[in-house]
């Protein structure tokens, strides 16, 4: 057991990983447990950086940078207009539903359970990856040959998106 | 039987669950939205995961994770419109609260 454990933290990657998956962990615990609301957004800020953290382990580093700058950056500040758009004073008092929360609490854990009880049973092989000599250059190639479609597509969705957002929240003249 | 991609799997599948926890229990529907986020995020490192661990390695979950970047800031744009309009007219963001779409 001892031995597993300074085997595992013998290595950089491994202790990086640990790190990360405590600090992604730990936001999301403490965004459940805060009472004020922009405490729950740090703490998720704090997931969100950690995930990117990941990312870079895995050598997708574009898309880590992709996650710092849109969920870090604009996810957070949107939340953040959203809070201060809207009233909250002080403490968030939470409805005293004990039913309701005991079930659900057992359906997470139950759902967890069985995801968890599918990873340790599936036979993960792993595949040859050699990292492309520049991440970025590899996914742009890639987003204008083979995905061009679906990237159009998303720029399609995101300016209907963003102007359907804008004529929602404007405010009406009446 | 497991694999390298085990532990990320594993804190995807935490991360996904405490989501879910967050997104039925609490009662901000900010906090709702910032939950679904979560959500998002586990299912992304599922996706990078088997982008470099998965039998096929290459690029494409990684770009199957930009598209899902994308689609959740779109969400998230236009969650958040929908609540301040709902707040303009009713003047509440409890979820409990939000039970008609009429004025």
């Amino acid at each position: 057991m001892l031995g597993n454990i300074v085997a595992f933290l013998s290595s950089g990657a491994n202790i990086a990983f640990f790190v990360c998956a405590l600090l992604a962990i730990g936001g999301a615990v403490f965004m459940i447990s805060f009472t004020k609301v922009v405490h729950m957004l740090l703490a998720m800020a704090l997931t969100f950086l950690s995930l990117a953290g990941l990312y870079v382990l895995l050598e997708a580093e574009f898309v880590a940078v992709v996650q710092v700058l849109i969920y870090a950056g604009a996810v957070s500040i949107v939340m953040i207009f959203g809070i201060m758009m809207t009233r909250h004073r002080g403490d968030e008092v939470e409805p005293k539903r004990p039913l309701h929360s005991w079930l659900l609490g057992i359906g997470c854990l139950a759902l967890f359970g069985i995801i968890f009880y599918a990873i340790q049973q599936t036979a993960l092989p792993t595949g040859e990856f050699q990292a492309a000599g520049d991440n970025t250059m590899e996914i742009g190639k890639q987003l204008f040959t083979l995905h061009v479609i679906p990237f159009e597509l998303m720029s399609v969705l995101l300016t209907v998106a963003f102007i359907g957002a804008i004529i929602v929240a404007k405010r009406e003249e009446d | 039987m497991s694999g390298l991609a085990t532990p990320y799997l594993t804190l995807a599948a935490i991360l996904f669950c405490i989501g879910l926890y967050g997104a039925l229990s609490k009662k901000n529907a900010v906090i709702v939205l910032l939950s679904v986020e979560l959500m998002l995020n586990a299912v992304n490192l599922n996706l990078v995961a088997f982008s470099k661990l998965g039998v096929h390695p290459g690029l494409t979950g990684q770009i199957f994770s930009l598209f899902t970047i994308t689609v959740a800031a779109a969400e998230v744009a236009v969650g958040i419109a929908i609540l301040i309009a709902y707040y303009r007219s009713r003047g509440t963001t409890n979820v409990n609260e939000m039970d008609s779409m009429k004025r």
